[in-house]
């Protein structure tokens, strides 16, 4: 394992590391009650992974429902129940708080070089909030039946039903108040803590990528908030805001729920593209091609994202002028996603590319990312929306660009800093191979509901027509390559966490500041205060070549 | 505000116990934060502009239920609470311990006294039969059913906001007392105080959304 331009300090000390418990808390408490940054932000990830457990399983099971016609192995109430849990828990519990609570907390001080966010004690707080959150949603869901409204929550059908609705929504509040002061104090510390020298300009593109999200974040998770609040009232109180019969206009709840839920999308999708900047830069030893477009562009994706939730709702029943305008805009939104695409490839050329798990977890994004994106041009135009809206179209092209580009980001991103979090390092070949094993299983789980989208095939059905049967069939096959590889990656990473071989500060050669302290990084931080005098992206070597 | 100006390097000194607070910094979170609470807001004002635009006069016929004493009197209420509110502020950043008390004290009996009256309004209101659902209201063209969701809902959740922060100006109001908040560091009562406003701004809308459009 070559270091490549080793950092000042070349010292691995794992003694007086933040993973060592100091202050007179001992064993579980000297974690549960830590205000470091970087033990909350492992916390998130144990607590993330779980669920995101919890919702493969439920995934799994979904697909095995397909295995034949008729819904012989579950009762349909029990398939929503499925796919309703699968919603609430990979959006609400895992892809929204997703890296920033995780891997942004743990990173977010460390490249901008500061020693914690800016209000440590409400970070705890945010944290216990969304493990209250969690719960709630999650007992809540099973206290009155099984729950069968899908994670969007659409009224009439959820003042109507008798399930736990009215907990579970408020169990979202909470959750949804827990992000809002993740944001908050996100934003306070990049305007705030910058290590001295650290211009705008000199942040790394992850910390620009979190920028933009926290600003999505603390600005539409508000309306969000109050549209479940109204849900929670309407069904304790009767009152008929959103009801017909009084008046109401249930489609003014999809508007309310979209102007936060679509750019939510832009929260799961915006901290992944900032990891994708950070791996190619290191991976390449070059420096970032058009750093300022791409640190635009997060921002251009945040403000236009706002404007496009109405391609939601093609065939709720809004005007002829506000589907064109919304189908408009929506095209925008593909411009500086665009651009960075674009950027991404061009850092490649001429660069010297080395391989290694994170940098192919990069490549497998490009091209799943990219699938992902075009079929949601397809979805995004008006007259093949109508088509094929509520089919497995929309399935597919979801899940290509928050699984196959944000969450397989997000498990790159673990392969690029786990070393830097443990100091340790996990098997890379194994690593490798694993990649291209989930690349093919998540094609051969996904790519089929394109098709059987485009052929008519509707989704949250617990049956099928026979026809669909073969590629049904493909799709539980790719269903249980994914899940091999997820479980061989977890152990990989796990038991590199814990036992792999010990490495130093700087395994992959990067430039921004996480790499210029110690691995596993001291309860400080940094030894003394770094000095930013150079851009990110600085390849000393590189002026060598 | 000459706190403000903090060397560079006193930035980031923080953590570890002894922190020299980020003024700055406080005060640019309470900012976000409020800005959090008026897109709360926001959302109900959207479906009130959206059904006060669907159901136009029977909004209007509507209004002429609310009373408008009631309302008139509560913003007073407010009002002069936000005023004894800076006060408050004032008297603490010229070393005035116990005035700043006082004033403080005067807010939250303020505050608690716009909920009293609210509270009278709500069971005249309830009394006279208005209320979601009631058969009174089914009597009325639609409009009017919605029109007095959005009444209680809204004045309902800012009621809320009213009481919440009665709460932490009682919890500043001890800090002050024990001495933890200070003429030298004086940001969190100021962002209380912020808070205060925010309250106090988003019942300047209510009132005449509810109130004065009949």
């Amino acid at each position: 394992m070559a270091d490549i331009a080793l950092p000042p300090q070349d010292i691995s000390v794992v003694e007086g590391s933040y993973l060592e418990n100091i202050g007179k808390h001992k064993g579980l408490a000297a974690w549960l009650l830590s205000t470091d940054h970087k033990r909350i932000g492992i916390m998130y990830t144990v607590m993330l992974f779980s669920f995101f457990s919890v919702g493969v399983v439920l995934g799994i099971l979904l697909r095995l429902e397909m295995i034949s016609p008729g819904g012989k192995l579950f009762p349909p109430e029990v398939y929503n129940a499925l796919f309703t849990l699968h919603g609430v828990i990979m959006i609400f519990l895992f892809v929204i708080p997703g890296i920033p609570v995780t891997l942004g907390n743990f990173f977010l001080p460390l490249q901008i070089g500061a020693k914690d966010v800016a209000f440590p004690r409400l970070n705890l707080f945010s944290f216990y909030l969304y493990v209250i959150g969690s719960a709630v949603i999650l007992t809540a869901l099973f206290v009155n039946g099984l729950p069968d409204t899908g994670w969007t929550f659409y009224v009439p059908y959820s003042l109507r039903t008798t399930t736990g609705v009215t907990v579970a929504v408020f169990g979202v509040f909470i959750v949804g108040f827990s992000s809002i002061l993740t944001g908050i104090n996100f934003l306070t510390t990049i305007h705030r803590l910058r290590a001295p020298g650290m211009t705008w300009f000199k942040m790394p593109l992850f910390v620009w990528a979190l920028y933009a999200t926290s600003w999505v974040q603390i600005i539409a998770t508000p309306v969000l908030a109050i549209t479940l609040l109204l849900i929670v009232i309407s069904r304790i109180f009767g009152i008929g805001i959103f009801s017909a019969a009084a008046g109401g206009d249930p489609v003014l709840y999809q508007h309310l729920f979209w102007i936060y839920s679509h750019p939510a999308v832009y929260i799961m999708i915006l901290p992944p593209m900032g990891i994708v900047s950070e791996i190619i830069a290191t991976f390449t030893r070059r420096t970032i091609f058009g750093y300022k477009a791409i640190a635009m562009s997060s921002l251009a994706i945040a403000f236009i994202g706002y404007l496009v939730w109405g391609h939601h709702m093609f065939v709720a029943g809004m005007s002829q002028q506000a589907d064109m305008i919304f189908s408009f805009l929506t095209f925008i939104v593909a411009i500086p996603s665009g651009i960075k695409v674009f950027n991404w490839v061009a850092s490649m050329y001429k660069g010297s590319i080395d391989p290694q798990p994170p940098f192919l977890f990069v490549m497998a994004f490009m091209v799943l990312f990219s699938i992902g994106g075009l079929s949601g041009l397809v979805l995004g135009s008006l007259a093949t929306d109508v088509h094929l809206t509520a089919t497995y179209f929309v399935v597919a092209h979801f899940h290509y660009i928050i699984f196959g580009g944000g969450v397989f980001i997000f498990f790159g991103a673990l392969h690029y800093w786990l070393p830097k979090m443990f100091g340790r390092m996990y098997n890379k070949k194994i690593a490798s191979w694993d990649i291209l094993v989930m690349f093919i299983g998540f094609n051969l789980l996904y790519f089929p509901m394109f098709i059987m989208g485009y052929e008519g095939m509707p989704r949250r059905y617990f049956t099928y027509l026979p026809q669909f049967e073969t590629l049904q069939h493909i799709s539980i096959v790719g269903s249980w390559i994914l899940v091999a590889g997820l479980i061989v990656m977890f152990v990989n990473l796990i038991h590199g966490a814990i036992k792999g071989p010990r490495v130093g500060p700087n395994p992959w050669g990067g430039t921004t500041l996480e790499w210029k302290t110690s691995s596993p990084p001291t309860h400080e931080n940094f030894e003394e205060e770094p000095v930013v005098i150079h851009e990110p992206y600085y390849h000393e070597e590189a002026l060598t070549r | 505000m000459s706190e403000i100006s903090l060397p560079e390097s006193a930035k980031h000194t923080e953590h570890a116990g002894h922190p020299k607070k980020d003024v700055h910094g406080i005060k640019m979170g309470m900012w976000l934060f409020l800005m959090t609470e008026l897109l709360l807001f926001s959302g109900m004002f959207l479906l009130y502009s959206a059904y006060r635009y669907f159901y136009t006069k029977e909004f209007h016929e509507a209004a002429m239920y609310t009373h408008t004493l009631f309302g008139t009197v509560n913003t007073m209420v407010l009002l002069t609470s936000s005023l004894t509110m800076a006060l408050s502020i004032t008297a603490l950043e010229k070393g005035k311990k116990w005035l700043s008390v006082t004033f403080l004290s005067s807010t939250i009996a303020l505050g608690l006294g716009f909920l009293v009256i609210k509270y009278a309004e709500w069971s005249t209101e309830i009394h006279e039969g208005i209320y979601p659902g009631s058969p009174m209201l089914f009597r009325h063209p639609r409009g009017f059913e919605l029109f007095f969701a959005m009444y209680y809902l809204m004045t309902g959740l800012h009621g809320l906001h009213v009481l919440v922060g009665c709460g932490l100006l009682t919890v500043m109001l001890i800090f002050i007392v024990k001495g933890k908040i200070t003429q030298e560091d004086s940001v969190r009562l100021e962002a209380a105080g912020l808070y205060w406003h925010l309250i106090d701004i988003i019942w300047i809308f209510l009132f005449p959304l509810f109130y004065l459009v009949n």
